[in-house]
């Protein structure tokens, strides 16, 4: 596989960054389990989903950023991956709008 | 002895494109934008039908969270692997790449044993392909990420037999960085399968599926 003279220029992170993200992925995901469990012990819901939903797009832009170096690889990645994320967030919204408002099939 | 990391026969390491970019690193990120819209479509549709459960088990009574949560970590920490194997051959430390590689593919491995054994649990509670809209697209939806998983550590073990004849130099880091996209974009769906199918389904007073 060829190696550009872009490839060659852009830096990625050390090996103590990628450690330091691995830790903080590792306590994000141990927090969605346990505000999971606190469901059971009365935590509202109503706060919680937020919650695993905000952790979830922090894990999410984390690996994107950091273990994919879309946070220092060159812009037209990150369009690609981003347009890519759009359409399917398009998709969802059509699908649901869809379904929600629409006649409902026969199940 | 012939130099085992030197370039192969007709190989250019050093050519350039128009765009100043790698091709086949180009390809990759259009490759993964698109199977953002497959997972989209498959996800969407899990959360059209979560509720229709046909009188058949439902999420909060199927699902065995802390399970699921263990597989969850070993599947994050092997994409942590994955960008310690990427700089491992970067910094030329080939063996230390060999062994990253390897504990990424076997954590790969173990994610994929836990959601065999998951699927025969829940085949033994009779809750399979068929058994409502949201069993089946429960299943699809898993069963095809497991599938890129599988297709993910083939890659990984490739890469590792290439390493071990000689066949993948420290040049040709950019291979290794373009099957750790596709890795970590196996990682990131996880992570929203997660949530989305397992945390918030489960939870006790989920939302309505419709």
């Amino acid at each position: 596989m060829a190696e550009t003279e872009y490839d060659k220029e852009h830096t990625h992170p050390g090996v103590g960054q990628y450690v330091e993200i691995g830790i903080i992925l590792a306590v994000m995901t141990l927090l969605e389990v346990i505000l999971f469990e606190s469901f059971d012990r009365g935590f509202s819901t109503q706060v919680g989903i937020p919650a695993l939903i905000i952790l979830t797009i922090l894990k999410f832009m984390l690996v994107v950023l950091w273990f994919m170096h879309l946070r220092f690889d060159h812009k037209l990645f990150r369009r690609l991956f981003f347009v890519g994320v759009a359409l399917a967030l398009l998709v969802f919204g059509i699908v649901g709008a869809n379904f929600y408002l629409g006649p409902q099939p026969g199940f | 002895m012939s130099d085992m990391s030197a370039p192969l026969p007709g190989t250019d390491y050093e050519h350039s494109t128009s765009l100043g970019l790698s091709n086949n690193k180009l390809a990759m990120w259009t490759f993964i934008g698109s199977e953002c819209l497959f997972f989209g479509a498959l996800i969407s549709t899990y959360l059209i039908y979560v509720g229709r459960t046909n009188e058949g088990p439902t999420p909060a009574g199927i699902y065995d969270i802390p399970f699921t949560s263990v597989s969850t970590f070993i599947l994050l920490m092997s994409s942590l692997g994955m960008v310690l194997a990427l700089a491992a051959i970067q910094a030329g430390e080939m063996r230390k790449f060999r062994t990253w590689i390897l504990a990424t593919g076997l954590m790969g491995a173990t994610f994929l044993a836990g959601q065999f054994y998951e699927f025969t649990v829940f085949a033994a509670e009779e809750f399979n392909l068929t058994t409502s809209p949201f069993s089946s697209s429960f299943f699809v939806l898993t069963g095809f990420h497991g599938l890129h998983v599988a297709l993910g550590i083939l890659m990984l073990l490739a890469m590792w037999t290439a390493s071990m004849m000689g066949r993948l130099p420290q040049q040709l880091h950019t291979t290794v960085e373009n099957i750790g996209l596709y890795w970590h974009f196996v990682d990131i769906v996880w992570i929203i399968i997660f949530t989305v199918v397992y945390l918030i389904p489960a939870a006790p007073t989920a939302p309505p599926g419709g």
